[in-house]
């Protein structure tokens, strides 16, 4: 092996890592604060990364509809859940919430879809279609169930990933997209290019990180979240919304998933099935992190990455099984250092 | 026998509907899929809806069924017969590799890492040159008897029915059980199933390969009905699908994976032909549709549809009392001995920096009402885990009968007559009040899974239930022998929970706050019961916080503050004792 291949390698497996690590603390977060292990991130991926690669190509997305849609689905929870105690201000918050700003952000999509808008628009209107639909995901498919088991949450989760995937191919096709890079610009260190892509990938990854860093340690939401996630019932006796905490952790996520799909979609062809793979290996990081530490799993989506990069270069054949089974040695040395607590769990 | 008609009848009907005239040949296949299906989904229901370990990575224990059968039939010209315990084999010897790892994984944990290893092998399969990578291993012989070649859906289709209903009836043998009963408490966590002697590690391992040799048992048959095998229907959307299919049945019942096969595949079925139809044949919809009635059908039903079903079935299950004539033989008497029953000696916890239990010696002598009591967080419940083996001291020690009992687990130390209660209830909620407390006499019965599974298990089984019932009674619950242990009242539950102590036949009984939550004719009944049993030999050791309880009953008191102790004595010289009242009233002033 030589200096150059490693370095290569190295630098390819680092990017990918800081991909990962942006899903695996998205999942840590909506775990922690809802207990749904979120198998739809990958969709998120993959519909902020088509939706902006639709809109460069100058189309209209389909998931600005599906927004609409999930909205008004949304909005009708909302009044079935209150029906009893139905009262103006209600009502028009949640038409607000559910009604007008789907509303408004499908608008500007079909007044801007096709007229050539530049760049950082189009991933403005992916990132704020793909946070609408994470945020009325949570209200219509786990507000519902937020009291059951971590399993019946699984499985809702599951059948959202199969749903939102059937969409992903409705609105996107079976054909593979790519979408304009963020900057065309590069520099050259030593034998190592950085394209200004890559750059940008580390650097919103930074800023991301020390974004959730700052909103948990230092805002109210953040704490309430965090709260949330320790104890809900303790969280909800001094007041805090949990359903409000699930939404904000949905919203996030949704951001940070569209986030990482704009982000690899100019480096790599993703299809509407794509972002499952993708956010699986998240979850990886996200595991050896112990779904509880984002530190530990962003340093563990930077291990993922490499060693991903290390063996499609020496066993592409083998690349996936490694990456999985990366995880046993990790999963039995936790369980060896921490022996298996009593849950009292229906 | 009321169990066993209605499995009769189904079996009959299953046989039947392939000689209905005018059943189409393609509901036959849908039939076999559906049995497919339901063979992997009754694992499921074990492993997950009954044992409480969520697996994802089922589909691939099928992936290891059906390239064993292949690759020996095709590369080595094997009998198709022949290479169904290969398969079974090499899926059982599969689960043992990957069970050992992943039945240790707590919470979480272990579904995700079924999901790693799922999807690991699902590229295994499609890597590996002998499995054919992606394009699989096609040609595999159909299954023969004598000159008939099960070559069509409507041949193969007895086989497979055949195997769902054995394993079905044989799941139901192995959770009517004595090993039925300690897979069903693993769900509600270890501590009380271990107190009463459940090796739970060899229990989850056990059920875990079960459900992995009925996968494999689904592959070979699939192997076998598709004539090929390739990774796809191995991967880890079909695992998803598979745990699916026990939740939209009802994960806790073996006749839910049934159903819940059946609902689903013939869903599927339906949206994939009827779909295209009102939309066009645009897109996916059908994985749409799919997911969204699953997110549905969770919202409105839970538990799954069989539980529902059988809440609206007008025929009820009448229960039995069992019979109390079998007897267990009762444990040895011990060597006559001068020395104390229990000993503790300078015992100690500490939990970093709290010293829960410091250095608290007592002895529990034969025939004897000892009384631990103090404050709340005095140290009384970690001083039960540090005798009953749920914690080990940090310090000192505990001997039975002069035996240090050193860091022996839980199993080891209920084998030695030391039996208790929980302060915090933990009896199974959805089994009965007898199946709870003859989790009591686990050790005293011998019958191992695959008895169990035949029924060779019977004649084991009666005494065990026999001496259940004979507890029951003798604490006063014959009544609500077969109620459901969660809808008992709180009070009624701990009384079950000494019940369930009282069939280990115990030399001693360690109570933790039996009298909570009682009425005060119960506390009566319950002071008259601890009498009883000492007049018959037993030693008690209660933690309670009922002072007139406590001081009526106990031959000696020993009192706990802050893990220390403070006093010991019988209860008139504790009641006199002016540190204890310090400690319960604070400083006189």
């Amino acid at each position: 092996m030589n200096t150059t291949i490693l370095l290569f390698l190295l630098q390819d497996g680092v990017t990918n890592g800081a991909v990962y690590a942006l899903l695996g603390l998205a999942l840590v977060l909506v775990f922690a604060v809802t207990r749904v292990i979120l198998i739809p991130q990958g969709e998120f991926i993959t519909f902020g990364a088509l939706t902006y690669a639709t809109l460069s190509a100058g189309n209209m997305p389909g998931t600005a509809k599906l927004a609409m849609a999930m909205g008004v689905v949304a909005f009708l929870f909302d009044l079935f859940t209150a029906r009893r105690s139905l009262h103006g201000k209600l009502i028009l918050r949640s038409a607000a919430l559910n009604l007008l700003l789907p509303l408004a952000i499908l608008g500007l999509t079909m007044a801007l879809a096709g007229k050539g808008t530049p760049i950082a628009i189009n991933i403005a209107l992916s990132l704020l279609i793909t946070a609408a639909i994470g945020l009325y995901l949570y209200r219509i498919a786990f507000q519902p169930l937020a009291h059951t088991s971590v399993l019946v949450l699984l499985i809702a989760s599951v059948g959202s990933h199969l749903a939102l995937q059937g969409f992903g191919l409705v609105f996107f096709g079976a054909e593979g997209l790519r979408g304009p890079t963020i900057s065309d610009a590069a520099v050259t260190i030593g034998p190592l290019r950085f394209t200004g892509q890559s750059i940008a990938v580390y650097c919103i990854t930074i800023a991301l990180i020390v974004g959730l860093w700052l909103f948990f340690g230092y805002t109210l939401y953040g704490k309430a979240l965090r709260a949330t996630a320790v104890n809900r019932l303790g969280a909800r006796l001094v007041g805090i919304r949990t359903s409000l905490s699930g939404r904000i952790a949905f919203l996030l996520a949704s951001v940070i998933g569209a986030v990482s799909g704009i982000l690899i979609v100019p480096m790599t062809t993703l299809y509407y099935d794509t972002g499952f793979l993708i956010g699986l290996k998240g979850f990886i990081a996200a595991i050896i992190g112990g779904l509880v530490s984002y530190p530990l799993t962003a340093i563990a989506a930077l291990v993922v990455g490499t060693v991903e990069a290390f063996s499609s270069f020496y066993a592409s054949n083998f690349k996936e099984v490694i990456v999985f089974t990366l995880i046993l040695p990790v999963l039995v040395l936790r369980s060896l250092a921490a022996p298996a607590a009593e849950e009292e769990k229906d | 026998m009321m169990q066993r008609l209605p499995v009769l009848v189904f079996a009959l009907l299953m046989a039947a509907i392939p000689f209905v005239p005018g059943v189409p040949p393609f509901w036959i296949v849908l039939l076999d899929n559906i049995g497919l299906a339901a063979l992997v989904a009754m694992g499921l229901v074990l492993l997950t809806g009954v044992g409480g370990l969520t697996s994802f990575g089922q589909a691939a224990f099928c992936g290891f069924g059906a390239y064993t059968t292949a690759v020996l039939t095709t590369t080595y010209g094997f009998s198709p017969w022949l290479t169904l315990p290969a398969s079974l084999l090499v899926a059982g010897v599969a689960a043992v590799l990957l069970g050992l790892v992943t039945v240790r994984l707590s919470g979480h944990y272990l579904p995700l890492g079924t999901i790693a290893w799922g999807i690991s092998l699902y590229y295994l399969f499609g890597k590996l040159e002998f499995l054919g990578r992606n394009d699989g291993i096609s040609g595999i012989p159909p299954l023969s008897i004598g000159t008939l070649r099960m070559l069509d859906p409507g041949t193969i289709y007895f086989v497979i029915w055949t195997a769902v209903i054995l394993s079905a009836v044989l799941s139901m043998n192995l959770l009517d059980s004595r090993t039925g009963r300690a897979i069903r408490a693993l769900r509600r966590g270890h501590i009380a199933a271990e107190a009463f002697g459940v090796r739970t590690a060899r229990a989850k391992l056990m059920v875990f390969i079960y459900a992995a040799v009925l996968a494999g048992l689904s592959g070979w048959l699939y192997a076998h009905f598709q004539r090929a095998a390739n990774p796809t229907p191995f991967g880890p959307q079909a695992g998803i699908e598979y745990l699916f299919i026990a939740v939209v049945g009802g994960a806790g019942y073996v006749w839910g994976g049934v159903l819940g096969a059946a609902i689903v595949i013939i869903l599927k079925e339906a949206l994939q032909s009827y779909l295209p139809m009102l939309f066009g044949g645009q897109g996916q919809l059908e994985l749409i549709v799919f997911g969204v009635l699953l997110v549905l059908l969770l919202q409105l039903a839970p538990t799954g549809v069989w539980p529902w079903l059988m809440s609206i079935w007008p025929l009820k299950r009448r229960d039995t009392r069992p019979d109390t004539t079998p007897t267990l033989p009762a444990r040895p008497a011990p060597p006559a001995s001068d020395g104390p029953l229990l000993q503790v000696k300078a015992a100690r916890k500490q939990f970093g920096g709290v010293i829960a239990v410091n250095d608290v010696s007592f002895d529990v002598g034969a025939r004897e009402i000892v009384a631990l009591i103090g404050p709340n967080g005095a140290g009384k419940s970690t001083t039960f885990n540090l005798i009953t083996g749920v914690l080990h001291a940090s310090g000192g020690n505990v001997a039975i009968r002069g035996r240090d009992l050193g860091n022996a687990p839980p199993q080891d130390i209920v084998g030695l007559g030391i039996a208790r209660t929980f302060q915090h209830v933990k009896l199974v909620p959805d089994m009965t009040v007898l199946e709870n407390v003859a989790i009591g006499a686990h050790l005293r019965g011998h019958a191992g899974a695959i008895a169990s599974m035949l029924r060779l298990d019977r004649a084991d089984e009666a005494k065990l239930l026999a001496e259940a019932t004979r507890q029951i009674d003798r604490v006063g619950l014959g009544d609500q022998i077969h109620q459901l242990a969660g809808s008992l009242s709180l009070g009624q539950q701990r009384i079950v929970e000494i019940a369930r102590a009282l069939c280990v036949d115990p030399s001693l009984l360690l109570l933790d706050e039996p009298a909570a939550g009682l009425r005060h004719l119960e506390k009566q009944r319950l002071a008259d019961l601890l009498r009883q049993l000492k007049g018959g030999g037993m030693s008690v050791l209660l933690v309670e916080h009922d002072m007139g309880f406590v001081m009526n009953l106990a031959d000696r008191i020993v009192v706990l503050d802050f893990g220390t102790k403070i006093a010991e004595g019988t209860p008139s010289e504790i009641k006199a004792n002016p540190d204890v009242i310090k400690a319960y009233l604070g400083a006189v002033a």
